[in-house]
């Protein structure tokens, strides 16, 4: 059990962990641009002396954050393979596909949930915002029950760069734009042209955002900029549910199809570092 | 040459790559409009390795080489064919395949910013072994490739190719593999690190009794390390047998001009390019 599946799943941690370190430069710029960027957008509530529009934008903008950091991990590291020229080692390797994603979706929760930490904080200096009352845990479990769907999503998008190797990594961000947008993640919904709304139902985005702000308390009634009521986890139950649901049918979906894909490619010759 | 070839010779009767009538083509269209274009990489090839042998696959750019190397890899599916290796029949028995070989390709793939030992313990992982015994045995491989050890920490960006392939073959054999794939492991290589790299092949088939599929440009290595020979020209197995025979069929006393002779191509301005 140890030699077949967790060593192997660790050796993605591990690799995955040392090339962070070797690029640390690169990805302290990138979380100080994140922090920037986020509190630019949360500032928006600020200079409308509005506590609710600021939290909401601050809660959107983080749980973004983590969201999109995970899955740009699962779904570029086919990319980052190929630009590597490694990805026929690794595809030779006696490691099932299981093994291998879930390998690197640990190290991109894990990454992620620092620097989404490492975010919040900056943010919480920088815009001088109270969190006090928010159950913040019981964000925090929703972020990880979240975390599942967007697993199968990065999965899913991870074939882009299998299936294309000159443009597959682009399209896995036309993906995430279309997330982005359905999700209400910075507005309700609601505002969204009629057509594109039912695609909202379909992000786990959007039930992690409407989770969150409940859990914030960023709409209950008596809540007030020093003081937030934040609701119990028991009150989201629906969402964690959903959530949960969407995790269990999009990680064997995502798995699936990413098989499908691996098989195609191995007809066609694009496992090659140059396609 | 008789005593050479003495020593080469596999003492083993077992098969352990027996590739029949294997055929692959890939297939693209240019243009949305355009008809699809086949491109036949392997007509039919057919061969057999016996346990302990080193064969030698010479061939031009666009022989079929590398594609013959990637479906034996299990990196890519045949159109047609059996292959079986070290019992195991692809594809049904690639899973298992996979923990008995190692793969050498021209370019040593390596995450360029990590050392040679973080690459080793990863890919050592990868196969399940223990960090500490992976390590061990890195750094004796290494050792014999002539690599210094004061080096194992150092980004291998920082290293000379002819080191980089040196790592790539310590990667290969980090499991001990019975069966090795080496796929031209010495083009672009410098002439010593060429002749270290040939000589641990060697030491490796004595001492291991590794089987070796070797794809090469170059005529003295594919001479110096195979017992049996294969000329490999448009996706066709076109001669095959030891060096000897190679040139007596061809009525010459040279591997090159036999090569020419038997396939009409020329192998000359590939084995000095780079």
């Amino acid at each position: 059990m140890f030699e077949r599946y967790l060593r192997p799943m660790w050796a993605f941690v591990f690799r995955d962990w040392h090339l962070t370190r070797r690029y640390m430069s690169w990805v302290a710029v990138f979380v100080f641009y994140a922090i920037v960027n986020s509190a630019t957008i949360a500032l928006i509530g600020k200079a409308q002396d509005d506590f609710r529009l600021t939290l909401t934008l601050l809660l959107g903008v983080l749980l973004w954050s983590f969201l999109s950091a995970m899955y740009n991990e699962i779904a570029n590291s086919i990319s980052y393979e190929r630009w590597e020229g490694t990805l026929e080692y690794t595809f030779m390797a006696p490691v099932s596909r299981l093994v291998h994603l879930s390998g690197v979706s640990l190290f991109a929760i894990v990454f992620s949930v620092f620097r989404t930490i490492v975010i919040l904080v900056g943010l919480v200096l920088f815009i001088q915002v109270s969190v006090d009352g928010a159950n913040l845990l019981g964000v925090l479990a929703v972020l990880l029950v979240a975390s599942l769907a967007f697993m199968g999503l990065g999965l899913m998008a991870a074939i882009l760069p299998v299936m294309s190797p000159e443009n597959g990594a682009q399209a896995t961000n036309i993906f995430q734009g279309v997330l982005l947008l359905v999700s209400g993640i910075y507005y309700p919904v609601s505002v969204l042209p009629a057509w594109v709304q039912p695609l909202s139902y379909l992000s786990p985005a959007t039930y992690a955002l409407e989770a969150s702000r409940k859990l914030m308390g960023i709409n209950h009634p008596e809540s007030t900029p020093d003081r937030l009521v934040g609701a119990p986890l028991s009150s989201v139950l629906p969402e964690l549910g959903i959530l949960l649901l969407m995790g269990v049918v999009l990680i064997p979906l995502g798995l699936w199809v990413f098989h499908t894909a691996e098989m195609w490619a191995k007809r066609t010759g694009k496992l090659k570092r140059t396609g | 040459m008789i005593k050479s070839m003495l020593t080469l010779k596999p003492t083993e009767t077992r098969i352990a790559i027996e590739v029949s009538d294997l055929k692959k083509v890939f297939r693209k269209r240019e243009g949305l409009r355009a008809p699809i274009k086949e491109e036949w990489a392997l007509k039919g090839v057919s061969f057999y390795v016996h346990v302990g042998e080193t064969y030698g696959l010479l061939g031009p750019n666009g022989s079929g080489k590398s594609t013959l190397i990637r479906i034996l890899s299990t990196l890519l599916t045949a159109d047609g064919g059996r292959v079986q290796m070290m019992g195991h029949q692809l594809p049904q028995g690639e899973q298992a395949l996979r923990r008995l070989m190692g793969r050498v390709s021209v370019d040593a793939a390596f995450y360029k910013k990590l050392s040679p030992r973080e690459n080793l313990l990863y890919a050592a992982q990868l196969y399940g072994l223990e960090s500490r015994q992976a390590e061990k045995r890195a750094m004796q491989i290494l050792e014999q490739l002539g690599l210094e050890s004061r080096r194992f920490s150092d980004p291998i960006e920082e290293m000379s190719r002819g080191m980089q392939q040196k790592i790539a073959i310590a990667r290969a054999l980090l499991i001990n593999p019975p069966l090795l794939l080496l796929d031209e492991p010495t083009t672009g290589l410098d002439p010593r690190s060429r002749r270290d790299v040939q000589a641990f092949l060697e030491d490796l088939r004595k001492r291991e009794g590794t089987t070796i599929l070797l794809t090469t440009h170059d005529m003295a290595e594919a001479e110096r390390l195979s017992y049996r020979i294969g000329f490999l020209a448009k996706g066709r197995l076109v001669a095959e047998g030891t060096a000897q025979e190679l040139k007596q069929q061809a009525r010459t006393d040279d591997l090159e001009e036999a090569f020419i002779a038997l396939t009409g191509e020329d192998l000359s301005e590939e084995a000095n390019s780079p």
